[in-house]
């Protein structure tokens, strides 16, 4: 089981603040890509806070738009807007909703929030970038739930018939989706083979061990000629233990001062 | 109309860069030239409505403009939530080339019919929409479409519809053209009932009564001008429409009357399709005349109004 260092405390912190604000927010789905977002920015991808759409950059889309707490902490983080912001989640003239858009907050890619949507985004994104012949790459964050949706298929086929080695997938496997365990709701497996089948080719890591993620990223793409797919063996609420693999954590609203208190109890 | 309109695609494409073509599953040679000459920008994506849609968001992110191909039933219904999401609430410039609209795939049954397609599309925030009447007419419009900032929806007829549009009328989109002034009746129209319209005005002009054409080529954004301008000037007016007589070109001019001159209403009757799903197959010409859409029932209609 891995220990949260100081770093991932700290974002975690920030994500309390967020949901301290209107007493709601998505808390379990955030809490299991963290990592995964906070290497990401820290050592993968290629992007510039004050300029945001800078042509250059590596493109990110969080396809499951509900964990955008995560999100909105580390580019708070990383300078993409000041920290104070996240002390409006969710209220009336925000820049920071419960789903991140497309020109309101800055450093969001594409508009996501419905699931299935992002990883065509991303396709159409990264056959732009071939066709331009530029070298940034494209990383979209999938849940596991979200990849019930239909669209997600029919998007990876496309991916490997283009060939876009420019694209990489990254499915946090939480193994809950909203009602309860994703092998009761609609199970996955065998998860590695599908996406080898749709011509990706795969990898899996543990999606809270930072120095695995860096590993990983150093690696990418993993195959020249074909999509990334990476599995993320995460868990949904990771460092709240009253949250860990607790639907009721899925969503929350009127969260209480002792929740409240209690999340940052978990934080010190 | 529909092979103008993808040749069009591959003109566009020739002088703009950022063009790019994207079917689904399209039949054998489509576009065959446009395949051959700039292969980096055709896609044939498959039977994938919601991953095209949201493909083509992803590269108009990126700067280009995706003229999207495939019938209009599945480039509608089947992805509406990513044409209401990665389109529109985005307000990319994608372009929606809808094979079929209305009645046209009548053969093949309810299952390809698009009759509520410009309900759904006019809908969503930042949606053009536009039915051209012919292929004439078609390419003017589609000169139009490159500098067009939103996304648009582009209403197909069933092609080699005759020629009733002229160059003196010009396309501008949104600004309705007034093929024949009115005296007494107008007739307001989208799409090739525009020539079901003409075909009735003479008639009645045979009788004695002088109607109108108004081609409301764009159902959003609405003339509004046009209307204002014209409505009050008439003692009868007709909208036909081969779609749902909910949520098309009747109901958004009555929306507009309702807002701005109620008292215009009762001069108006629409004229489209009845609230249920067709049980007959034939041809598009004989479900309209099954549906009531006809020269004569256009006139029968337009001397009612004028009665009142």
């Amino acid at each position: 089981m891995n220990i949260l260092d100081t770093r991932s405390k700290e974002l975690r912190k920030m994500v309390v603040q967020m949901v301290e604000a209107e007493r709601r927010g998505h808390i379990g789905p955030a809490l299991s890509i963290i990592e995964i977002i906070r290497v990401l920015y820290d050592t993968f991808l290629k992007y510039d806070p004050t300029n945001p759409f800078w042509p250059e950059r590596d493109r990110f889309i969080l396809s499951k738009g509900h964990g955008c707490l995560a999100l909105y902490a580390v580019l708070a983080d990383k300078g993409f807007f000041p920290k104070k912001e996240l002390y409006n989640f969710c209220k009336h003239d925000s820049i920071l909703g419960g789903h991140p858009e497309r020109n309101k907050a800055p450093g969001i890619e594409a508009t996501t929030g419905a699931l299935g949507h992002g990883l065509p985004i991303g396709v159409g994104i990264a056959i732009a970038g071939k066709i331009q012949k530029k070298n940034h790459r494209v990383v979209v964050i999938t849940g596991d739930g979200e990849i019930n949706e239909g669209s997600v298929w029919e998007t990876a086929m496309s991916a490997a018939k283009h060939q876009l080695s420019n694209l990489i997938v990254m499915i946090d496997y939480n193994k809950f989706q909203s009602y309860g365990p994703t092998i009761e709701v609609l199970d996955l497996e065998p998860l590695a083979d599908k996406w080898r089948s749709f011509g990706f080719e795969v990898d899996e890591v543990d999606g809270h061990d930072v120095a695995a993620l860096e590993e990983l990223t150093t690696r990418l793409p993993l195959n020249i000629s074909k999509p990334t797919a990476i599995i993320c063996h995460t868990i949904k609420g990771k460092g709240f233990p009253f949250a860990e693999g607790n639907a009721a954590w899925h969503h929350k609203s009127g969260l209480k001062d002792e929740e409240i208190n209690a999340m940052y109890d978990c934080l010190k | 109309m529909r092979k103008t309109s993808l040749d069009c695609v591959y003109k566009l494409a020739q002088y703009n860069k950022r063009v790019v073509f994207i079917g689904s599953d399209l039949g054998p040679g489509v576009l065959d030239i446009m395949k051959q000459k700039m292969p980096e920008r055709f896609f044939m994506e498959g039977v994938s409505e919601q991953h095209v849609i949201g493909m083509a968001a992803g590269m108009a992110i990126e700067g280009y403009i995706p003229y999207v191909n495939t019938i209009a039933t599945f480039i509608t219904r089947r992805c509406y939530e990513q044409i209401a999401l990665d389109v529109c609430l985005q307000n990319l410039p994608i372009r929606l080339i809808a094979n079929g609209g209305g009645l046209v795939y009548a053969p093949l049954g309810p299952t390809h019919l698009a009759v509520e397609d410009i309900a759904i599309m006019r809908a969503l925030p930042n949606m053009t929409v536009v039915a051209p009447c012919d292929a004439d007419e078609m390419k003017r419009f589609m000169d139009k479409t490159i500098n067009w900032p939103n996304p648009i929806y582009i209403r197909l007829a069933k092609g080699y519809d005759k020629v009733i549009s002229n160059e003196k009328y010009g396309f501008e989109i949104g600004k309705a053209i007034v093929m024949k002034q009115p005296k007494e009746g107008l007739f307001i129209t989208t799409g090739v009932m525009t020539q079901l319209a003409i075909q009735a005005a003479k008639k009645l002009e045979e009788s004695g009564i002088s109607c109108g054409i108004m081609h409301m080529h764009t159902i959003k954004p609405l003339d509004h001008d046009a209307l204002n301008q014209w409505l009050p000037k008439v003692n009868g007016v007709v909208t036909v429409e081969e779609h749902t007589r909910i949520g098309g070109l009747g109901s958004a001019i009555l929306e507009h009357c309702s807002d701005e001159m109620p008292e215009q209403i009762e001069k108006i009757f629409r004229m489209g399709l009845p609230d249920n799903f067709s049980d007959k197959y034939g041809s598009q010409n004989s479900l309209l005349e099954h549906f009531g859409i006809t020269i004569d029932s256009l006139c029968i209609a337009m001397q009612m109004q004028l009665r009142k």
